[in-house]
């Protein structure tokens, strides 16, 4: 394989595992963006999508088999029913914190992300569980280059979910009252629109990403366990802050971004995959210590 | 910056509310113990009772006991950063591994004598607390949270890669200290070191927060720019605290190591940290009594709920929840010396 | 305008501001002088409360200098302002809630004293003694406010309005400043507390030689204690003098006003 072909390969997994990064960012930046909070049980939305994901398509695969469709009424299973658990958390844990010390609030997003985790771990008892929807290996082959078409098809729904979204919050008015929201909540209350319903619709959307993310990511890795969410929390994290926390275009392209770095990294002499996460940390750090704001974001000159 | 603090409207003026007793270092206890005499007499017998623990409960229980204790320093380190200072530390589990590893090497290695280890292992806490806190303490909260979550995965991960660490399988056939002549090698002897340990970290946390640096710690977590507009540098009490409770944790990873023999990379996860923290807030929020208390509780309740398996994490899990939607501000150690 | 007073203590000089597109300060130059009584006032939305944050270090003015005592202090954050000579208090009272009126004066008292966690944990005699002098000495900044020992040791947000405010200024005090900023302290004061006010001020001129920067939108007040008045309009510097020039100047009645004629707005 010459250098090209390696690069162009290690290319396409990155924008993959990239979509897979900005489509949970997207989830923390939307939420960071109206509440000011970092979700942390964000990433275990995620994992829960993907449960919810495997256990959908053990139910349809009966009715449409476990191929394209099965998985693809997977992933709308997991955005419903992940999204209705994201607003179920924010009403029932963070809406009665948001007046009460910051360090409560951050302390609650843990223990939820705690009983999230815990939940799963007792039901499958730890144990690794295996998501084969039949999705075939078959691809396509561009000069030594090798895509599957499970790459292509999940890169594709990422691609057309964050469309989607940025037309959500460009056209319509709940995406630009969320925005509105985002810039100046006490404002927005005193305009008359009704805050705690766009929270909601927020966390509804965010989470559903999440969940949408998960389903594809046990399709496309195969197999799914109750921990799967820690790291690809902290991973979307770093990619929301690399491209600015807060904005929405910055989350997509900071996932981007962080998944190209991971893929090129591994082929990094010295790196390779038992370092990869240190990367990712490594590059978090320096992001929030040198440049907080990210690529995209503003900086906060706050009022006193 | 943070809120702008009480509007003229949320004030009363004229009238004064009724004054309130002040708590001491125990707490709500002290409705019982309201005289020193009383005081004193309660700390004796808890301290004769614990003394007594081993021959009165058997070897197992004394295992189990010790590790409470150990649990207890770490809480009580993790206390000074997350309760006194008011910094979400995720990660806390590196620093118990730096004293573990620094004693695990040095010994096996380099053949180092076990009490010269110490103050190596305090130094390398010193220069972890700096590496990590000194760019991230300017952090808002929930960024600081996640950085030092990942510097915990980065060092669990480190340990894990490196050779000098023993990779994987970790450190093994690490010696047991002599101290005078006596060999320090039983379970006996490790609960005494142990509960030992337990009372300086105690007695140095509660002069801690009845000083100078404790006063500032609340300061800075009650506002931090009337703090910094009063003339304190909140970056570097702030940094005092990390490296304080750092200074705790790796004495604890010290003596796990060698009451243990053997160390691995599993012991300082992320759960690991987690447990930590639920520790300080469970039994505990803040206050040394119920930091304590939350060490015992996290420790014990596993071996009472044996037959509950991972269940019983659930349990932990959802008791933080609910602990933290129903008496947040437990975690909020109101006045001065109630810690 | 643009001439320093000689011998100033605090020298701004082309000082300007801006956030986000609007211009906050424009090219100010104020002084206040060694042990004097200065007013900043204006209508709201000026710049004042601005004006004090960009001397105590929280706002980073875009252009300009601020000296005080000799030294510059864009270049630092803001607990080094404070440990230069510069206290302040807040707009809303600022005492931190949950912990005692002695307490909160106690934390004035940091940036001038020293022992850390060694001492703390050693309980030095070293360290006994400075704890003992910072309790001495805070309460002595509450008794020269006037609040009595009864309320010493009780939670800060239990006094009433006037003495919270009173404890605030006890704890600039006790960081032995050379410069004393109070941000509005009249407001939601009654007469009465207002003439105390106006004697706590000349007092910590007269005893403890502190000069005092106040912004202060009651006139009568204004008046009657300053030696010298500066109003700050729309971010500009329109006048300073004497009390009785700036009620007499044509320029500020119509900045308060617009192009209204009324005296009686200024008159005491």
């Amino acid at each position: 394989m010459t250098i090209f072909n390696l690069l162009a390969q290690q290319l396409v997994n990155g924008l993959v595992l990239g979509s897979f990064y900005a489509l949970v960012a997207l989830g923390y930046t939307m939420v960071f963006g109206v509440v000011k909070l970092l979700n942390f049980a964000h990433g275990d939305l995620y994992m829960v999508g993907a449960f919810v994901g495997f256990l959908a398509l053990s139910g349809v695969s009966g009715m449409v088999g476990a191929g394209w469709a099965g998985v693809g009424l997977s992933i709308l299973c997991a955005m419903v029913a992940v999204g209705v658990l994201g607003v179920a958390i924010e009403r029932i844990a963070y809406q009665p914190m948001l007046k009460a010390p910051r360090l409560s609030i951050l302390i609650t997003a843990l223990a939820v992300s705690l009983v999230l985790q815990n939940s799963l771990l007792t039901m499958t008892n730890g144990q690794i569980v295996a998501f084969s929807p039949k999705l075939g290996f078959a691809g396509i082959n561009l000069d030594g280059v090798f895509i599957n078409y499970k790459q292509i098809v999940l890169a594709g729904t990422a691609a057309v979910l964050m469309i989607a979204l940025e037309l959500f919050v460009r056209r319509t008015q709940y995406g630009r009252a969320m925005r509105a929201v985002s810039i100046d909540k006490d404002m927005c209350e005193l305009m008359g629109i009704d805050v705690n319903r766009i929270i909601a619709v927020t966390f509804f959307v965010g989470s559903a990403l999440a969940g949408a993310a998960g389903t594809m990511a046990g399709a496309y890795y195969g197999s799914i366990w109750y921990f799967m969410g820690f790291l690809i929390g902290l991973k979307a994290f770093t990619a929301a802050v690399i491209g600015g926390i807060g904005s929405i275009p910055g989350a997509m392209l900071g996932g981007l971004i962080l998944g190209l770095l991971e893929s090129f990294g591994t082929q990094i002499p010295g790196i390779g995959s038992e370092w990869k996460d240190v990367f990712s940390f490594s590059v978090l750090i320096l992001v929030l210590v040198f440049k907080p704001t990210g690529l995209l974001g503003q900086s906060e000159q706050e009022r006193m | 910056m943070p809120g702008p603090g009480p509007r003229p409207d949320e004030l009363r003026s004229g009238e004064p509310r009724p004054d309130e007793p002040r708590p001491s270092v125990w707490g709500g206890l002290t409705r019982y113990l309201d005289t020193p005499a009383k005081r004193t007499t309660a700390l004796a017998a808890i301290l004769a009772f614990m003394v007594a623990a081993p021959f009165l409960f058997g070897p197992y229980a004394t295992v189990i006991l010790t590790n409470a204790l150990l649990y207890t320093i770490l809480a009580l380190g993790l206390n000074v950063v997350v309760g006194y200072a008011g910094l979400l530390d995720l990660g806390y589990a590196a620093f118990f591994a730096v004293g573990a590893y620094t004693v695990g090497i040095l010994t096996t290695d380099f053949h180092w004598n076990f009490w010269a280890t110490i103050p190596v292992a305090i130094l390398a806490a010193v220069v972890a607390g700096v590496i990590i806190g000194g760019p991230t303490l300017r952090l808002r909260s929930d960024y600081l949270a996640i950085v030092t979550l990942g510097f915990g995965e980065i060092v669990r991960i480190s340990a894990r890669n490196l050779e000098i660490t023993g990779a994987a399988s970790g450190i093994s056939g690490i010696e047991q200290p002599w101290l005078f002549g006596w060999h320090i090698a039983t379970q006996t002897d490790f609960y005494f070191v142990f509960l030992v340990l337990v009372v300086i970290a105690v007695v140095c946390s509660a002069r801690l927060a009845n000083s100078r640096l404790g006063r500032a710690w609340l300061y800075v977590r009650h506002d931090e720019d009337a703090a910094e507009a009063m003339g304190i540098d909140r970056v570097r009490v702030k940094l005092a605290a990390y490296v304080i409770g750092a200074i705790y944790g790796s004495i604890g990873g010290v003596f796990f190591a060698v009451n243990l023999t053997a160390i691995s990379p599993q012991s300082f996860s992320f759960q690991q940290s987690t447990l930590f923290l639920m520790a300080v807030i469970l039994g505990g929020m803040g206050k040394i009594p119920g930091v304590i208390l939350g060490a015992f509780i996290v420790v014990l309740a596993p071996e009472l709920l044996r037959d509950l398996g991972s269940f019983r994490l659930l349990i932990f899990a959802v008791g933080l929840l609910l602990i933290m939607l129903f008496r947040p501000s437990g975690i909020w150690p109101a006045r001065r010396g109630g810690r | 305008m643009s001439n320093h007073l000689p011998g100033a203590l605090l020298k701004l000089t082309d000082v300007t501001l801006g956030f986000a597109g609007n211009t906050v300060l424009q090219a100010v130059n104020f002084d206040v002088p060694g042990e004097s009584i200065v007013s900043l006032i204006g209508p709201n939305g000026a710049g004042k409360t601005s004006l004090f944050n960009c001397i105590t270090g929280f706002y980073k003015p875009q252009q300009g200098r601020i000296e005080f005592a000799g030294t510059q202090l864009l270049p630092l954050k803001p607990f080094q302002v404070t440990r230069t000579g510069i206290a302040r208090t807040f707009q809303n009272v600022r005492l931190f809630r949950e912990m005692s009126v002695l307490e909160n004066v106690m934390s004035g008292l940091h940036c001038r004293t020293h022992v850390g966690a060694f001492g703390a944990i050693l309980r030095l005699p070293s360290q006994r003694r400075e704890e003992a002098d910072i309790r001495r000495r805070a309460g002595e900044c509450l008794s020269f406010v006037g609040i009595p020992a009864e309320e010493w040791e009780r939670e800060s947000s239990t006094l009433a309005y006037g003495h919270q405010r009173r404890v605030e200024i006890a704890r600039a005090l006790a960081s032995e400043p050379k410069l004393l900023l109070l941000d509005e302290p009249a407001a939601g004061l009654n007469s009465g507390e207002k003439q105390e006010l106006v004697r706590l001020i000349a007092r910590i001129k007269a005893e403890r030689g502190v000069a005092v920067l106040l912004i202060e939108h009651d006139t009568g007040l204004v008046m009657s204690i300053s030696e010298r008045v500066s109003v700050l309009d729309h971010g500009l510097m329109i006048a300073e003098g004497t009390p009785k020039q700036i009620q007499a100047d044509p320029k500020v009645i119509e900045a308060y006003l617009g192009a209204e004629d009324a005296e009686a707005a200024l008159a005491l």
